[in-house]
């Protein structure tokens, strides 16, 4: 690791929020106030041993952490080459890395005196883990999902439910992630004084990103540790699916140093990567633009209209991708690749078949890259992948694309 | 914030309307929306029904300030293939004749930065336009577009709200040029109304700490509420119950709204 941080791909975000363009603090003046004070209170708990204590405590108690790093060795024997580890995070409470980043907000919120939570989800992994802390700490928790993810992952919808949140299904747009997120803004800018908007991914006005990045960097900091113990080195590549890229942030931060680490992020190929546009691949397939309170990578049209993204896994399913990504994909420390809808299905299906674990959807991507990725690399070579959430909640738009009839 | 001898058809419009012991009366509307030729017909008529300043809503995908009535405004216009070329156009056309009105862009960050500000700034002050309001841009943003828009000449309208404490004001205040927009409530436009004895404390407020006009939106719909708010501002804007309307209701009853409107506030 760079000593000196001078050269460190770990230092960002600068005191202005950004990471190189990207990143910054583009929300209305309504906000802003707000955005300040919880840049300072976060920036007071991070240093605080005590916050930090009290994370320590839930992750491993209420959580389950640490995660397991599981060498997938039937996965392994079936794709003929690199070694893979599944950094099983969807072993967490509520089935995802999610809540890594949820318990410290809502701690957060907390400590700002701050007595009803928003959300916005995609998949409802967010939504779910959010609902679940709320409950733990008797908060009221409202999720904003958009009305066709309400629609694709009622799993999803009834947990929160019953875990005493209101989902609000959101009609604007076209019912998915980038519409709830709308909606949830417009409830905070109403709601500002009582209000926190716990957000889910590594996007969002500054200091949302770097925080996030920070609770989830959990995963990362467990992995090196982890291949320590078991292989008494770091892996050669790391491997995770981007959304907004929440989980993929939490792996990748703390391998930024290590130049030996090859670093790769696995977007949302929809129906492939083209002039159609039918896809959620923000760094491959789009530029540079403002949304949602940062700069970043976005899928839009020559007039800058934010394009609907398209892919089978809602919580891959939103035009933009976390600032830090933007940032990483443009000085070349990462690399960012997409898999289309039948790759990732085709990989749901073999993690079942290989290893009994059923995937989400989202985590699917990335285990599709690395069925193509593994047999051209040698046995000694070793890959972590982020297996980022289970796939529970997936089964009914995987029955309906294999052609299964399911009675709910 | 502009050079000195710049003076805008907004700075102009407040002297006069100061000189006369008037308040103002800002209209809104969406660009495009349902059609270019309704929005040049409701601007053209704006003026003789008393509208002081126009608000041009340039159409967003993801208008995260706006409330459902405008959002849907533009989503109609981006159907029927509004693009900010031809909102520019639209100015244009409407500067064609009127020479006086000022005209405030009102929207968001996006379509402005993928244009390219440079090109966007030249391209409106050759248009005919007067200010630029950018929901999406504070303060701690400034350099992105608020101060290239005050050198190539342009009023960067900033929006105070009631989180804008007193500590943070003289930051909204420090290179705002044109007015002020005082947002009436924590909350999208087209929500509920404001009191004006609520406001009429937080204008002081700002007032206390600028000499620029201060003009108060949000959530206001109807002549009374036009006076009264502008009664303890220097005017009042309405924007959602012209952009209802004019999906409702053909243009002349759109302008006789508007001038009932206008008649509220400048009674004030």
């Amino acid at each position: 690791m760079a000593e000196d941080g001078i050269n460190s791909f770990m230092n960002g975000p600068d005191e202005n929020g950004r990471f190189g363009i990207f990143g910054g603090r583009f929300v209305s003046e309504t906000l802003m106030p707000l955005i300040l004070e919880l840049e300072k209170c976060y920036d007071h708990a991070k240093t605080d041993p005590s916050f930090w204590a009290e994370m320590d405590d839930l992750w491993k108690n209420y959580v389950g952490r640490p995660s397991p790093l599981y060498l997938a060795s039937r996965l392994t024997d079936h794709l003929g080459g690199a070694k893979v580890y599944l950094k099983r995070e969807e072993l967490n409470h509520t089935g995802s890395h999610k809540i890594n980043n949820v318990l410290g907000q809502i701690l957060l919120a907390r400590r700002m005196g701050k007595t009803r939570i928003i959300a916005e989800t995609g998949a409802g992994q967010h939504g779910v883990a959010t609902a679940t802390v709320c409950a733990k700490f008797g908060l009221k928790c409202i999720v904003y999902m958009g009305a066709h993810d309400v629609e694709r992952q009622s799993p999803n919808v009834f947990r929160m439910r019953l875990l005493g949140a209101e989902v609000i299904p959101v009609t604007s747009g076209r019912g998915t992630l980038k519409d709830a997120m709308n909606d949830a803004l417009r409830d905070w800018v109403t709601n500002v004084r009582d209000t926190f908007y716990c957000i889910g991914t590594v996007a969002g006005p500054h200091p949302y990103p770097g925080m996030v990045r920070d609770f989830q960097s959990i995963i990362g900091r467990e992995t090196r540790e982890q291949m320590q113990e078991q292989e008494g080195r770091l892996p050669d590549t790391i491997v995770a699916a981007i959304g907004g890229g929440s989980n993929a942030m939490g792996l990748f931060h703390p391998f930024l140093d290590d130049p030996t680490v090859k670093i790769i992020g696995v977007e949302a190929g929809g129906k492939g990567v083209d002039e159609k546009m039918q896809h959620c691949a923000s760094l491959t397939g789009g530029r540079p633009g403002v949304l949602h309170g940062n700069r970043t990578y976005l899928l839009q049209d020559d007039d800058g209209q934010i394009l609907e993204g398209f892919s089978i896994s809602a919580g891959l399913d939103y035009p933009g991708i976390g600032p830090e990504h933007a940032w990483l994909h443009d000085v070349g420390r990462a690399e960012y690749v997409s898999v289309t809808d039948d790759e990732a299905l085709g990989a749901f299906q073999l993690l079942c078949e290989t290893e009994g674990i059923i995937p989400a959807l989202e985590s699917s991507h990335a285990i599709a890259h690395v069925i193509k990725l593994a047999p051209t690399l040698p046995k000694d070579h070793i890959i972590v992948i982020n297996l980022s959430g289970r796939g529970d909640k997936d089964i009914f738009t995987v029955a309906k694309h294999l052609g299964f009839e399911m009675k709910v | 914030m502009l050079h000195e001898d710049a003076m805008t058809r907004i700075d102009a419009k407040f002297a006069a309307l100061k000189a006369d012991g008037k308040k103002a009366f800002v209209a809104y509307l969406m660009a495009g929306d349902p059609d270019v030729e309704t929005s040049l017909a409701v601007m053209r008529g704006m003026p003789a029904a008393g509208v002081d300043v126009i608000e041009l809503g340039m159409p967003f995908t993801d208008p995260m300030a706006d409330g459902g009535t405008i959002q849907l405004a533009g989503q109609r216009a981006l159907e029927g293939g509004q693009t900010l070329q031809k909102t520019l156009d639209l100015v244009a056309a409407f500067r064609k004749d009127d020479q006086v009105t000022p005209i405030v862009l009102m929207g968001y960050y996006n379509p402005i930065y993928s244009r390219g500000v440079d090109r966007f700034l030249a391209d409106a002050k050759a248009a005919g336009i007067d200010g630029l309001i950018v929901v999406d841009l504070p303060p701690e943003e400034d350099v992105e577009l608020c101060i290239p828009a005050q050198a190539a000449g342009l009023n960067f309208i900033r929006l105070a709200t009631p989180t804008t404490d007193a500590a943070r004001l003289p930051r909204v205040l420090q290179n705002t040029s044109g007015f002020v927009y005082y947002v009436s409530i924590t909350g999208i436009t087209g929500a509920a109304a404001p009191k004006a004895a609520d406001v009429a404390p937080e204008v002081a407020r700002i007032k206390a700490a600028t000499d620029l006009p201060v003009i108060v939106g949000f959530g206001i719909t109807t002549p009374d509420a036009a006076r009264d708010i502008a009664a303890i501002a220097d005017g009042s804007v309405v924007g959602t119950a012209i952009v209802k309307a004019i999906n409702e209701k053909p243009v002349a009853e759109v302008l006789e709204m508007v001038a009932a409107l206008a008649a509220g506030a400048h009674s004030a």
